[in-house]
Order: C-alpha cells, then structure tokens, then sequence
C-alpha cells in the first residue's frame, strides 16, 4: 500500500465519477442557474445603481465586473462544502460506499485522498460552467480570466478538506444546519463577495482577512481584473494550501479513527 | 536481508500459507476498556468451510473484521494467507472476498454497475470484469436483473449481488459475516446453494452466523464464541457428541409438575433440564428413556425424541438468558 498510493487512491476517485456520470443531472440545473440567477440579479440589477451612483463602480470598475469574479470564489466554496458533507456522511453511514471499498486493496488514506481529487473535479466543473456564464454576460475582459479556474479549486478545496474531517467525526447531519447557517453563509455575505471588506467595521474586516474565502475571492478577482501582482498570488495561494494541508491531515487522522477501528 | 535468504523465507511463508489460511494465536480486540475479542486461537485450512458460531456481541464481527484486515488487531498473533494484516493488509484484502453484515451496494447504480465499480477496486482490466459480471450475475440468478437499479432488488437479491460482488477478485477465501441473518427461508436456502457450490469449487468459507441450522448445513469445522472467548471447537458432529448426548427426550407434563417430575426421572438421563413448558432429558438412548418414563406411570402429555442438534449445544455453551 505503502509503496503505490497514488494508483490506489485514483481507484476511489475513478468510481466517484463513475457515480457522477450516472447522477449528474440532478445536479447539472442548479449548477446553470446559480450564476445567471446571481450576476443578473446583483450583477445587471444592482449593479446598474452602483454604477451610476456617484462612486461610478467598485474600485473602478464596474460592478458586474467586480462581482462576478468573487461570486466564482463563493460558488467553489459552496461546492466544496456540499461535496464535503453529506456524501461523506453517507459513504460513512448510510451507502456505506467506503466500507465497500475498505475490503478491497484500498487502504483509508486511498479511500480520502481519491474522494478529494473527485470534489476538486467537482469544483473546476462548477468554476468552468460559471467562468462560460460569466463571459456569456461580458464579465471576463482578458484570457488571463482563466487563471480564476485553479484559483477556485484551491478555494474550493480549503474550505472542502476541513469540513470532509469535520462530516467524517458527525454522527448525524445535524452539524451541517449549523455549519451552512454560522459559517458559511456568513462567509458568503461578509467575505468580500459583494463589497469590499474594508467597507466593514474594523474587527469584521481584521476578521475576514484570516477566512480562506476572502483570499479566494481577492486572488480570483485580482486574476480576473489582472490587477494583482505575482507576490499576492503566491501568497493568497499559500494561505489556502495551508488550509488544504492542514484539512486533509486532520481528515486523515479522523478517517483512521472512524474506519479502521 | 539477501536475496537468497529472502526467497527461503517467502517460500515457507507460502507453504504454511497452503495449509493455514488463517493462523491467530492469543487474537485480542479491545475497545478502549471493553476486549471484544480476548485471546483466541483459530486455524482455517484451505478448502474448508468455517463458522463462528455465538449470541449477538460474542466477539464473532469483531474477529472477522481483524481478518478482512479492516480492524487493526489489539494484541496477539494473525496472520491471514501466511502474510502479517498490519503490514500486508492491502495484499491480502486483495485476495479475500467479504460480505459485510450490512449491505454496502450502491444504491443508485445498476446492479451489473455494482460489480463493474467493484472490479475496479482491484484493479482489473474492464472487459475482464465484465465477463465475470455476467457469469457471477448468471451464477447468483440475477442474470434479468443486471440493468435494475439496486434500490428496487429484494433483501435476498441484494444478499446474492453482495456475493457476486464479492466473488469479482476470484478470491481464496470469503468471509461472509452472517450471510443470511434477515432473509425469509427460500432466500436463505438459494444461499445457501450457492455458498456449498462455491466450497464444491475449493473457495475457502469463513462465516459468523448465529443460526444452528446454517452452521450445520454449511460448516465443516467451527468455533463457539461466548463473551470474547472460544467456548468450544470441532465438527458439528463432534461438538455434539462432546457437549450433548446423542439424542434428546422433550417430555410435557403440567407447568407445575415439571420440577417434581425432574427429580423422577434424574436417573433415566445424563442430564435433565427444566424449561417453563417441558423437560428435556439428554441421552444416548431416547426411545428407552420414553419408555422408562411412562413405565413409571408417569403420565406426561407428550413425549418427543429427537437427535441432539448444535443448538442444545449452542445453549448448553452460553447459556438461555437472552444476550442484547
């Protein structure tokens, strides 16, 4: 086991898709929807006011233009987070689908570790159908918009490893309530998305500085308006790896605790 | 090490293997300040069909799961295919198949899906694992059923897809953790032919199941597992003659005689049990034990004699106050 991980854990990522491939279609709308749902809204609707009011935009910029790129960020978390949760629980608890694959070769870092790279999967698919809309709504000015992609796979993944550790210790989904209504949708309403967080009374916005969305949401919009330079990028990059790393090391250690017992 | 020597000691390594495919010495599962399982000592040879037999919370899913190289082992010795489960668990798991107690299938998948998903697992090629697919499908009676989605198969369907499925490796050894423990009679004996075909086939079965009859039909050698030891050990036949006597007198009297009644007939039996509804008399000769009774004019309101079977065993083993 030791000797070939990486073939073994690509075993778990490959029925993951597999199981995708079959499924996909009850999520594939909503993935759509979303972002034309959100930059129509906010992006057209709102926007127009912001822009036409004396500040003429954020920073400069139009607001859809502002918006978007940050709403790509929050959308990778909010996959990151829905992939994280109750699949995990229920290859846990209820499909057993790990359980299943423990009695096979695969050993429970492979078990992780292939579940991972498929919810990494699963973000790029959302940030690419959200980048499509995005231009579909003239919000990407340069191909360097591209770069968004692996930056919502890191922002995705930062949120993702950490609260795969978190469902791996629940022994009901109760936890996940609290989690959406206490962490993440605050995140969403005060990480920077919609407004820049300096707007924020000072200790919301020292705050929201250590929360991974908002270096997701400043490096993907920096990458989008081109605006940021190559020493942010690598330290926003850096700070969600961290969260990648150290997620994933207590996931390990609580995979251990709950399947190999 | 060298090479040389290396070679040597992976050959006895295979030879002990051959003959032992499951080896455990002083085996011990402990749970915090709980020892689910407390120091057994098991061997299962190639070829046989072996049981662990025991009340719920006996230790038996425990020990198997230290096998299945799942759960890591506490203290003592095991080694699985002549190879060390804390070292060579992913080796050995590849060359076991396992049906869990609780179903593990995928749900939203078909059921051919199931085992092309498993297959993979393995690491085998997939026109490889189609072939086997079918074949196992035709082998469980599930041939119809390929393209249902596992949601819609019955429990006993699912049992026999959890088999197929465990088959897909073409493993040495299967171990089935009460195979048939919730199934209505007729899935339990299409089961139950399909597991003597594939001991007739030279798969090695090992099974924890707490049902007489099961152990009975399927097990060539088997262990009773009462409160985290083994209890007792042998051949159905032997463990009959062992811990009961060859046949049984069942004789009903009125609720209220029975005790007195127990202290008439002591001397006709080796042992007589009192039960709220019948007394039971353990003897090599039943017929003349009946017939002593009713001699003594005695007047039971029915008398039974029956073979000894593994549950007089069983409960002469753990005892008849309910386990939870």
């Amino acid at each position: 086991m030791a000797a070939f991980p990486a073939p073994l854990a690509l075993r778990s990522f490959e029925y993951w898709l597999f199981q995708y491939k079959r499924t996909w279609r009850g999520s594939a709308v909503s993935t759509v929807l979303f972002p034309v749902l959100f930059l129509a809204s906010m992006g057209l609707g709102l926007g127009t006011l912001v822009d036409s009011s004396a500040s003429g935009g954020v920073d400069g910029q139009r607001y859809l233009v502002f918006l978007a790129p940050g709403l790509l960020a929050a959308t990778a978390m909010q996959t990151g987070v829905a992939e994280s949760t109750y699949p995990v629980m229920g290859a846990i608890k209820w499909i057993k689908t790990y359980h299943a694959m423990l009695a096979t070769p695969l050993g429970v870092l492979d078990v992780l570790v292939g579940h991972l790279l498929y919810i990494a999967a699963r973000v790029l698919l959302g940030a690419t159908v959200f980048l499509a809309v995005m231009a579909a709504f003239g919000a990407v000015d340069s191909p360097l918009g591209l770069l968004t992609l692996p930056a919502a796979v890191l922002t995705g993944m930062a949120f993702s490893a950490p609260v795969v550790a978190f469902a791996a210790v629940n022994e009901n989904d109760s936890g996940f309530a609290m989690l959406m209504r206490f962490v993440i949708t605050p995140l969403f309403l005060f990480g920077g998305v919609f407004y820049p967080v300096q707007q924020l009374p000072l200790v919301l916005e020292q705050l929201a500085y250590l929360t991974p969305l908002w270096h997701g949401v400043a490096l993907s919009r920096g990458l989008a308006l081109g605006t940021i330079s190559a020493a942010a990028v690598l330290g926003h990059a850096l700070y969600l790896c961290a969260w990648i790393a150290g997620g994933t090391w207590v996931a390990g250690r609580n995979y251990h605790r709950r399947l190999a017992v | 090490m060298t090479e040389t020597a290396d070679q040597t000691r992976a050959g006895t390594v295979e030879e002990t293997a051959d003959r032992q495919l499951v080896h455990a010495r002083g085996l011990t599962k402990r749970f915090g300040e709980f020892t689910a399982v407390d120091a057994i000592d098991v061997d299962v040879r190639r070829g046989e069909a072996f049981g662990f037999l025991g009340p719920n919370g006996a230790g038996k899913s425990s020990t198997m799961r230290m096998i299945a190289c799942v759960s890591p082992v506490t203290a003592g010795t095991l080694r699985v295919l002549g190879r060390d489960p804390a070292t060579d668990g992913s080796w050995i798991r590849g060359r076991l198949g396992v049906v869990p107690q609780e179903d593990s299938l995928d749900l939203e998948l078909t059921v051919r899906e199931n085992l092309l998903v498993y297959g993979r697992y393995f690491g085998l090629p997939k026109p490889l694992i189609r072939e086997r697919a079918d074949e196992l499908l035709d082998f469980v009676q599930l041939g119809e059923k390929r393209d249902a989605k596992v949601e819609s198969l019955s429990g006993g369907m699912k049992r026999r897809l959890t088999i197929a499925r465990s088959l897909i490796n073409e493993p040495e050894v299967l171990l089935l953790d009460e195979p048939t423990t919730g199934l209505d009679p007729q899935a339990r004996h299409v089961l139950w032919d399909r597991l003597f075909r594939l001991k007739q086939q030279g798969v090695t079965l090992i099974l924890t199941t707490h049902y007489m009859d099961e152990a009975e039909q399927l097990c060539d050698r088997l262990v009773v597992m009462d409160k985290s030891k083994i209890v007792a050990e042998g051949s159905p036949a032997q463990l009959i003659g062992q811990w009961s006597t060859r046949e049984v007198v069942e004789a009903r009297f009125r609720p209220d005689e029975h005790e007195a009644m127990a202290a008439k007939v002591e001397d006709l039996a080796r042992r007589v049990e009192v039960l709220p509804d019948r007394l039971l008399l353990y003897t090599d000769d039943g017929d003349a034990a009946a017939a002593a009774i009713l001699e003594r004019g005695l007047h039971p309101a029915g008398v039974l004699v029956r073979r000894s079977t593994l549950e007089d065993v069983f409960l002469r083993l753990t005892g008849r106050t309910l386990v939870d």
